[in-house]
Formats: structure tokens, sequence, C-alpha cells
């Protein structure tokens, strides 16, 4: 699995935004995206999950493990996305939040042996019938990556993922998400301000708005 | 979803544009099916001939504004005083049951306590007043329409200080009254000049929706209001309501007047807006500090209180009268309780409270259909002024012309008649109580459930509509409410033979029996107060293990 | 169609030749039709009665009805409550302007008076019918001349009546043992005590009632009152009753600047302590309304020495009514001993019944027998003979003068 970006130019208006000629990212490679606020940063990973705004124009195509998702609509695309916020759904218990992701496919007790399985692997053993609004920012954060990560999804967007945890917290919840990510084979686009992270990330940076 | 907003606006527009010509055709003489095939000013010679028109029209703009003055006033200096006070979420939550109860149960509840042989004059003779039979006190319906103006204050102060509270909640007012303590201003004088004219942009609409709706308002008028002359627009109903149809004539022409009156009403409020905006600027401009507001402290929250323990009170007799046995005045409470009202009345009653269900649980469900749609289009921002086009005319200017309308189509005295009516004041409360939650959503949850595989609509009931299920418990009590409290609406499209607790109640409280009144009142009242009961309780109990949902 | 509908028509064919002059639906299939074929057709029917609702013991006494039809012919009857008769007759006549001259949605209205005839005048009378009614036979049309003539108009079969109707006043004789006996009478006693009398607002048929008693007894020409009224007989009568109105009007109640709504909104201001004198169009009003606890025990009815007016309440079936066979026989039923007799129990409405009680058969005379009497019931001589009800174009015009002259 890999994504590839070919001849991505977005425009507001008459205004070009974004240009980026080619941008492949392999199985397992976290890039990183910086650049200054208005760079395009977060226009870049709405159109690589497709929702962006009617009023910007995108050119360009977006292969997926070989398929073109250009056109695909957002939750036809298998695009895992993280934002700074955990954005659990407050309604739902931990395990329903993990379930909502996961295939139809699989029902019954082996949908809940793998979301107990995901739980565990995580060292939340126990945690499913919880309140997500009772866990720890750590914990939701890690909870919110395994929603992502058993949605099946063959790409990884993160958008400043670690920049509302704090510093004693933040390493082990990167280290975390870049493990999951390698073990997964999954190519990621991490958006950051916070040049640790693209230390910690060991892969390409991508600079926008400058030149 | 992207044909909601048109769909609604067909909806909407149909009735209105029927409506309309409906009523203004005739007002000139145009009329074919009785004989009006030219135009003439025919309607208007006879409008302006009949008894009493000057004193009713008097009545009418007098009773009108001061019943908006009065509740706007009110408002503003309570939230003034108030303002940062714990005071402010108390009054809001006191207020609530107020806010649910129809118009017609308040009047009448208010009527059972302020009449001279009310609660309050039996609560104060004879030991007080001297009083062993009640005076001959012209109360509720006094020529001046004060019983009316109190009985539209007692509704009208709960909604606009909702919206007051609403609007506080988006502009920085503490810190704008920090600034101003900070530079010597008191907090009272500072809040009208720098908090009002930030909230004032949002209050405009519902406080034109409230002139509006008090220069035309016909059940209270027809409980409270006086009789020989009426306001204008009880005088209209009762000529649209005579066996001689060639009163029609005159009566679309009242109608049409009184669409005059209230646009009249709202331009002049307008240019009263400006003036005293002026007149404030100057204000400003001068520096002073201004006073304590020491007369404003002590009277605006009192006024409020007492306005809140009137409306209660006034339930209260309803449901006091309804299970009343002997109650001879003077006496202060009745001889005995008894159920016999309920039991007699109830095979009659439960017609009418199933219509009323019907219809406002329908009318309801297609309003938030139709709202949801046309939020989650994204599409018609400029439609929604629109909306608001049947709480700003006088209802009678276009039901009369919508109900001739629907005897053409066949439709009259149907269901899907009542309900389509209902929709238009319906629907515009839904929109506006949910519009707000609805764009306040992190668009962030869609685009995540998106990313794990969601269609949209699995979005849309899975994440959006669960995550957003208060507010849209709220929209639906609200909308349930106002269902449940139409009049005239229901009078015109259900040709009579759909009656409601409301129709039934304006009907008896012409003066039969008050415990039976006080029955149908009662029942009306609790009604919308149940739909608010269980928008509160279904998402508290539903969401008991979720501190994320919480307010 | 089912198969009595097209018997049916097929018997109106002959009918037609035969109508009488004031037939308002001649040829209507229902007119010829046997009384079965009537009861299969009106089967499962929903009856819409559009009748006044301001008064619950009546709406009681209706809802009664409606069940007794539902369980005796399978017709379900629903009361479309009117807060004026005048409303189910406007919407007649919208009716039959927009064109809809079957389907209606009105299938029988309580009318009487000006409605009556406005409706007669306009053909909008589904009928002549009342003969059709099995129980018609039993009314006492020599006794109870209102019962065919209403208000000096001939009814010619084109409405039913269910109940006859008197003018009484009632006193509290706790605080008025020797009530006035006459219009001039009530004068001097309001004046004697202000605030303590009044009438229902002239648009309801009520309060115009207590104007044509003062009429009757003030007029100079009563016979003219019979007659259509015309500006050469309106002017001194209602100049005579102006007169004396003017010097009453400021010792009514609230002084003459409010009215109550209609008849029954007077009870609740006697039983407070409000009212001591009111009209009222039912001689047991009083006994009826002690019973249900709305009217002081010491309420006693009294009437005039010249008498007081009288009529009869009718139904009405409209030329388009959706359900014409099942109004029928809500008519019929209306007109049958347990009906009547329900209708005069003091305990239910006290109205005194429309029927002949000597024509009627043993086991319908005993409902009668079996009724209660009480103090605050005027037995029947006591009550009078009623005087005939004027013309109802005298209503019409001193309603117009009343709101021209004090409604401003």
């Amino acid at each position: 699995m890999s994504l590839r970006i070919d001849d991505l130019v977005i425009t507001l208006g008459d205004r070009p935004l974004l240009a980026l000629p080619a941008l492949a990212v392999a199985p397992g490679e976290v890039v990183t995206v910086m650049g200054p606020s208005g760079a395009g940063k977060s226009t870049l990973l709405a159109f690589l999950s497709g929702t962006l705004d009617a009023a910007f124009r995108a050119r360009g195509r977006v292969w997926l493990a070989g398929e073109d998702v250009t056109n695909l609509p957002p939750h036809r695309r298998r695009i895992g996305l993280l934002f700074q916020d955990d954005l659990l759904f407050p309604h739902l218990s931990v395990a329903e939040n993990l379930a909502f992701g996961l295939a139809p496919g699989l029902r019954g007790a082996a949908r809940r042996a793998r979301v107990a399985q995901a739980l565990a692997e995580a060292e939340l053993a126990g945690f499913g019938p919880r309140d997500p609004a009772t866990l720890s920012g750590g914990q939701r954060a890690r909870v919110a990556l395994l929603r992502t990560l058993l949605a099946a999804p063959r790409a990884l967007l993160l958008d400043e993922p670690f920049s509302k945890l704090d510093v004693a917290l933040r390493g082990r919840v990167r280290d975390f998400t870049f493990a999951a990510a390698r073990r997964e084979g999954l190519p990621c686009l991490l958006v950051t301000h916070d040049p640790a992270d693209a230390e910690a990330a060991g892969g390409r940076v991508l600079e926008l708005g400058r030149g | 979803m992207r044909a909601a907003p048109w769909l609604t606006a067909t909806l909407f527009l149909g009735p209105l544009a029927a409506g309309l010509a409906g009523t203004l055709l005739p007002a000139f003489g145009y009329l074919p099916a009785l004989g009006g095939d030219s135009l003439s000013l025919d309607p208007w010679r006879a409008l302006l001939a009949a008894p009493g028109l000057a004193r009713s029209v008097m009545l009418t703009l007098g009773s009108g504004l001061a019943a908006t003055l009065v509740a706007l006033l009110l408002v503003l200096g309570f939230c003034a005083v108030t303002q940062g006070s714990a005071w402010a979420r108390r009054a809001q939550a006191a207020l609530a049951p107020v806010l649910a109860t129809p118009h017609a149960a308040l009047a009448i509840g208010f009527a059972f306590l302020v009449a001279p042989s009310g609660w309050l004059a039996r609560l104060a003779s004879p030991w007080a007043t001297g009083w062993d039979r009640p005076p001959d006190l012209p109360i509720p319906g006094d020529p001046w329409g004060l019983a009316l103006v109190l009985g539209l204050v007692l509704k009208e102060v709960p909604y606009l200080l909702l919206m007051a509270f609403a609007a506080l909640g988006q502009v920085p007012a503490s810190a704008s009254l920090r600034a101003a303590a900070a530079l010597g201003h008191r907090p009272v004088p500072a809040w009208f000049k720098l908090v009002l004219p930030q909230i004032y942009p949002q209050l405009r609409l519902p406080i034109c929706a409230v002139l509006a709706f008090s220069l035309s308002v016909v059940d209270v008028a027809l409980i409270l209001g006086p009789g020989t002359p009426p306001t204008l627009a009880v005088l209209v109903l009762r000529w649209f309501g005579d066996r001689d149809l060639a009163l029609w004539f005159p009566a679309a022409a009242g109608a049409v007047l009184l669409l005059g009156l209230v646009l009249g009403a709202i331009l002049a409020w307008r240019l009263g807006e400006r003036a005293v905006a002026a007149l404030g600027r100057r204000w400003i401009a001068t520096g002073h500090r201004g006073g304590q507001a020491l007369l404003l402290r002590a009277l605006a929250p009192a006024a409020l209180g007492l306005l809140l323990a009137a409306s209660l009170a006034g339930l209260a007799a309803l449901i006091a009268w309804s299970l009343a046995g002997p109650w001879r005045f003077p006496e202060a409470l009745p001889a005995g309780w008894t159920l016999r009202v309920w039991r007699a009345q109830s095979a009659e009653i439960a017609g009418p409270a199933r219509a009323t269900l019907l219809v406002a649980v329908l009318s309801t469900l297609a309003a938030l259909g139709l709202v949801l749609a046309w939020l989650e289009s994204g599409a018609g921002r400029r439609l929604r002024a629109l909306v608001w086009l049947p709480l700003l005319l006088p209802q009678l200017a276009f039901l009369f012309g919508w109900q001739v309308a629907l005897v053409r189509l066949g439709l009259d005295g149907t269901l899907a008649a009542v309900v389509w009516t209902h929709l238009l004041f319906v629907l515009p409360y839904v929109l506006l109580s949910l519009a707000d939650p609805w764009a306040a959503l992190d668009p962030r949850y869609a685009r995540s459930a998106a990313a794990l595989g969601a269609g949209p609509w699995r979005v849309f009931w899975a994440v959006k509509l669960r995550l957003l299920l208060r507010p849209l418990l709220v929209a639906a009590a609200v909308g349930f409410a106002v269902s449940v409290g139409l009049y005239l609406p229901t009078l015109f499209a259900g040709a009579g033979r759909i009656t409601t607790l409301t129709t039934e109640a304006v009907t008896l409280a012409a003066g039969a029996d008050r415990r039976v009144l006080g029955a149908y009142a009662a029942l009306q009242a609790a009604l919308p107060l149940l739909a608010y009961a269980l928008a509160a309780a279904l998402p508290a109990w539903l969401h008991r293990h979720r501190q994320g949902m919480r307010p | 169609m089912t198969q009595p509908t097209r018997r049916a028509l097929l018997g109106a064919a002959s009918l037609a030749l035969a109508a009488p002059a004031w037939a308002q639906t001649p040829g209507h299939a229902l007119l010829a039709a046997d009384w079965p074929a009537v009861q299969r057709e009106a089967r499962g029917q929903t009856v819409f009665l559009n009748a006044w609702g301001g008064d619950d013991r009546t709406n009681a006494f209706l809802a009664w009805a409606g069940g007794r039809v539902q369980a005796l012919h399978g017709v379900a009857m629903r009361h479309v409550r009117l807060r004026d008769t005048a409303e189910a007759v406007a919407r007649v006549v919208a009716e039959k302007a927009a064109g809809r001259t079957q389907g209606g949605s009105v299938d029988l209205i309580w009318i009487n008076g000006p409605n009556f005839l406005a409706m007669k005048e306009q053909g909008l009378h589904f009928g002549p019918f009342l003969d059709r009614l099995p129980n018609a036979r039993f009314i006492d049309r020599l006794g109870k001349p209102s019962t065919i003539v209403d208000f000096t108009v001939p009814v010619e079969g084109l409405a039913a009546p269910w109940r006859m109707a008197q003018v009484a006043f009632i006193a509290d004789s706790a605080r008025v043992p020797q009530p006035p006996r006459s219009m001039a009478a009530l004068l001097d006693w309001a004046r004697a005590n202000p605030g303590r009398t009044t009438h229902p607002q002239v648009r309801n048929f009520m309060g115009v009632t207590f104007l044509k008693q003062a009429l009757h007894e003030l007029a100079p020409d009563k016979a003219a009152l019979l007659r259509p009224a015309c500006d050469a007989t309106l002017r001194p009568a209602a100049d005579a009753l102006w007169a004396w109105y003017d010097q009453l009007r400021p010792h009514l109640w609230r002084g003459g600047r409010a009215f109550p709504a209609n008849g029954p909104a007077q009870r609740p201001l006697m039983l407070d302590g409000e009212l001591d004198i009111y009209i009222s169009f039912n001689p047991a009003e009083a006994a009826v309304a002690i019973a249900n606890g709305q009217l002081p025990e010491t309420a006693r009815p009294f009437v005039l020495a010249g008498g007081t007016l009288g009529n009869t309440s009718f139904v009405s079936i409209p030329f388009n009514a959706a359900h014409a066979a099942g109004a029928m026989l809500v008519a019929d039923f209306l007109l049958s001993a347990e009906a009547q007799a329900q209708a005069a129990d003091p305990r239910v409405l006290g109205s005194p019944t429309v029927l002949d009680l000597a024509a009627l058969p043993p086991e319908g005379r005993a409902r009668f027998a079996a009724l209660p009497a009480g103090p605050a019931i005027l037995p029947p001589e006591a009550l009078g003979r009623p005087l005939q009800e004027p013309h109802p174009s005298w209503m019409t015009r001193l309603t117009a003068e009343w709101e021209d002259r004090y409604g401003r």
C-alpha cells in the first residue's frame, strides 16, 4: 500500500493556494508536512480525505494502493484521519466507538472479540463499557488511534494530533502512533508545527508555502 | 436534500400567496363566487362605516404597542441588572414552563386570577376588602385593553427573555462591562450603553414578531379584551363568521387594514429605534457615568417575579377549578375537591385531545424533517427570511384567503390542511431553535465518521442526530408547543371539523362552567409542558452514563 | 353504489313529479327511500352535527345522543362546536358559492330564527324530510305551533324540531324575594340595585332575545312584529325600546359597557353573587344548574306577567350534506321518546318536549312520568302560553341598531 499524489493544484477563487507536482509516500513511511498558517496544510488533508469545501477548486489525482481514489466519496476512500482533538463520539461507549468503523462483515461475538483484542493490545483491557469522557487524555488519544486502525485504513492523515497533549504524554502517544503505522504498513502524512514531531517521525519533511 | 429549501419555500409561499391574494382581492370587491366580479372601494366604505371601527383601531394599536414595549423594557431592565449573576440562569429555568404554555391557557388562568370573582379577590375577601360579593369592576375585558396588555406581556416576556439570553451568549457582554468599569462606568448604565447595542440586532426580528402578534392576536383578545368594540382582529373574525356572506368584503378590507397597521407599526418601531439610538449615542458621548439605577434594580426583578407568580398562580387556578367542588365567593378555597368534571368530560375531551396531539406531532415531524434536510443541504440561507413571514404578517390577513383556497382544493377540514397550516408557524420556530446548535456542531465529527467508512446517511443518523439529540428534542418540544397553542390556523383550516383543545378552550372561555373550562385549559397547558419535560428527561436518561453529552 | 341507494334513486324519479313547491332538494333519492333503506345507507356514516357549543349541559346531552345513535343504528355523530350558529350557515353558503353541491362538510345544524330563514331563502335546506322520520308523527303541532312555524316562518318540513325553549328569568330568591314581573319593573329594580342584572351581548341570540322580550312589551303595534320589519314599523317600536334601554343601560352589570358572551356565562356570575337576575331560555335552567352546582340553591325562575317569548330548536340538513341519511337518523332519534325524555329530565337539560304525550305509546309516556319535579321548576301552568317570536328581520335590525348606538 502506498499513497501517491500527482500534479495537485488547489485554488481558491483565482488565487492558487497549493501546488504539489508529485508526492509518493511508501507503506510505513511518515512524511511530515510543515509550513506557516495558511500555507494549505489543512486544505491538503481535506482534499485527500475527500472533504474539500466546494469553494476550493482542485486539480490532480490521488492514488492509493494503485487505485485512483480522487473521485471517491470520503467514506469509500478508507483513509484514516486523526485530529488535534480525539473526537471520540461522546454518545457512544469506548467499545461502541471502536466498533463504529469496524467492517460490517464481522458480527456478534467475533466483533466484540476484535474490539476487546484491540483494547488489550493498547493496554486498555476492560475499558470497552467505559464512557469516553471518563478517560485520561492519553487513553483517549490511544482509543482514537485504535478506532481509526480498526476501520482498516489504507493510509493515515494526522492533523497535529499531538499538539494538545502535555509534553510528558506527547512522546508516548507519538511513539505509539508511529509504531502502529509502521506495523500496519500505512503511508502517513503528518501535519505539525512542532519540529520534535518531525524529528520523531524520522522521515521526509515537506515544507509548504516556502517557494 | 438540496430540494428541501425550495420545497419548504413552496409549502410556505403557496398558502401565503394564495392567502394574501384571497384576502386582498375581496378587500377591493373581487370575489366572483359571491357576485363580486369587478374591483371597487365598496368594501372599504362598508368597513369605515362599521360601528366602533375607530375605537377598535385605537384599541388595537394601543394594546399591541403597549404590550410589546412593556415586555421589551422589562426584559432589558432585567438583563441589565442581572448581567453576570446567577439570577439570569435561574430566571431562564423558572420561566421555561411559562414559555411552554399556550397563550390561551395563560390568558384563561390570568382571567381566573384577576376577575372580580377571581382567586386574588377571594384570597383578600372579605377580611381585607370588605367584599362579600365581587365588585362590579370591568376586569377582564376592560374598555382600555389593560387586561389584554397584561395577558400578552405574561407570555411575551419569557419569549423575549429567552431571545435576549441567546443573544447575550454570543457577545462579549461581561468583558465589555469590565472594560467599562475600568473606565469608571457603573454596570447598569454601561449595560445599556455597551451591551444593548450589541444584542439588539439579534432581538429585532423577535421583537417585530411579538409586535405583529400582539397587534393581530385573536384568542387572547377574545378572552381578555373588551367586546364592545373589540380589537380589529376580533371584529374582522366576527364578520368572517357572519351568516351574511356580504360581510366577507368589509372583513377582507379589515384584514388588509390590520396588515397595514402591523406593517406601519413595524415601520414606526424601526424609526423609534433610530431615534432612541441617536439619543443613546448622545448620552454616551456626554461621558456621564450614570447612577446606581437603584429603582431599576429593585423594579425589574420584582416585576418579572410578579409576572412569573401570576402565570404560575393562573395555571394553578385552572387546575384548582377543574378539581373544585362547591366554591362560593369569597371562599379562598373550594369546600371540597372532586374528579367529577374530569370523569364527566373525559369522553368529550378525548377527541380534541387526540386531534391536538396528532396535529402537533405530525406538524412537528414535518417541520423537523424539512428543517433537517434544509440544514443538512447547507443551502438556502437567503430563503430564511421567507420563513419568518408567517410570524410577521397578521394571521387573519392570509388565513381567510387560504381557507377559500383550501375549499377549492377540497382540503378544508382535513387533517392534511390543518397540519400544513400549522407547519407555517411551527417550522420557523423549529428552524430558529435548531439552526444555531446545528451550525455549532464540530464538523470534524462528521469527517471522522466518514473517514471511518460511514456513508452520508449513517453520518446523519448515527452521528449528527445523536450528537444533537438534545437540541433536536428541544426544537421538537418548541414546535409541539407552538402547534398546540395555535388558534386561528386551526379554526380556519379545520373548518370546525378538526377541533383542538385550544379551539375548544377558547369557545368555552366565552362563559361556560369554569370547572369544564379549567379542565380544557389545564390539559392544553399540560401537553406542551409534558413535551418539554420529555425533551429534557429523555436525553438525560439516555446519556446518564455519558458525561460528554451533558449540557 | 350500494343496493338501497340504487333503489332509492329509482323511487326518486317518480317523486320528482310530486315534489311540493317548497322542496329545496327536489328529486333527492333519500326523500323517496323507505325508512329501512335510509337506515341501511346511514349505517357506518359519521354525521357532523354543527351546534352552538357554549353550553356544557347541551354539549353533554348531544354527546349522550351520539352514543345512543351509535349503539342503536351504527351511526357515529360528531358535535362540531360552534361559537355562533351563523358560522355553519356561512360554511354552507361558502360551499355553494364554491360549487360544492355534494359532499358538503355540514350534515346537520341546530338552527332556528334568522339562520333558518337565511338558509330557506337561499334554498340551502335538504328536504322536506320531516315527514320521512317515523317519530315525526308524535310532534305536538297543534299544542306547540312553533314546531311548525319558526319565528313566523313556516318550517314546511325543512327542519325537525327537537326541543322547546321559552324565556324565563332567573332570580336569586335570597336577594330578590319579589322579582319584577315586567320589563318596566325591571328598570325600576335595576335603578334600585345597580349592576346586578345584565343581558348577554346582542350578537348572541340570548342577548337579542332580551331586547325582543322588551320590544314585545314596549312596541305600540304588537301585530307588526309578526311581519317583516320595515322602516315604518321599526321606527316607533325601536324608539320606544331604546328610550327604555337608555335608562336601563347605566344600571346594568359593568355599567352596560361589557356583557356576558352568552346565556350560560351568566350562571357563574350569579353563583359568585355578581348578578341577582338574568334572562334564560330554559324554564328548567335553575333546577338543572342547581343540581350541577352551577347556581345557588336559592335560584328560582320567574316569567313576566305579560308572557314570555317561546320558540323551538330545530335541526336541519344542508342541501349538500355528505351524510344526509345519517343526519335523518339523528334527527329522528332526537324526536324519539327516549331522547325527548332525556332532554326533559331536569338533571340533564330540563327542556320541555316537542312531543304530544297523549299521542305516545304507553312505554314512551312512562319515560316522562318517571321524571322528577322540584321547587326550581316552573310548572307549565305558571309558565303560561309562550308569546310568538317576531319575524327574524326584527332580530337582525335590532342587533344592527344596538351596535350602531352602543357599540362604538
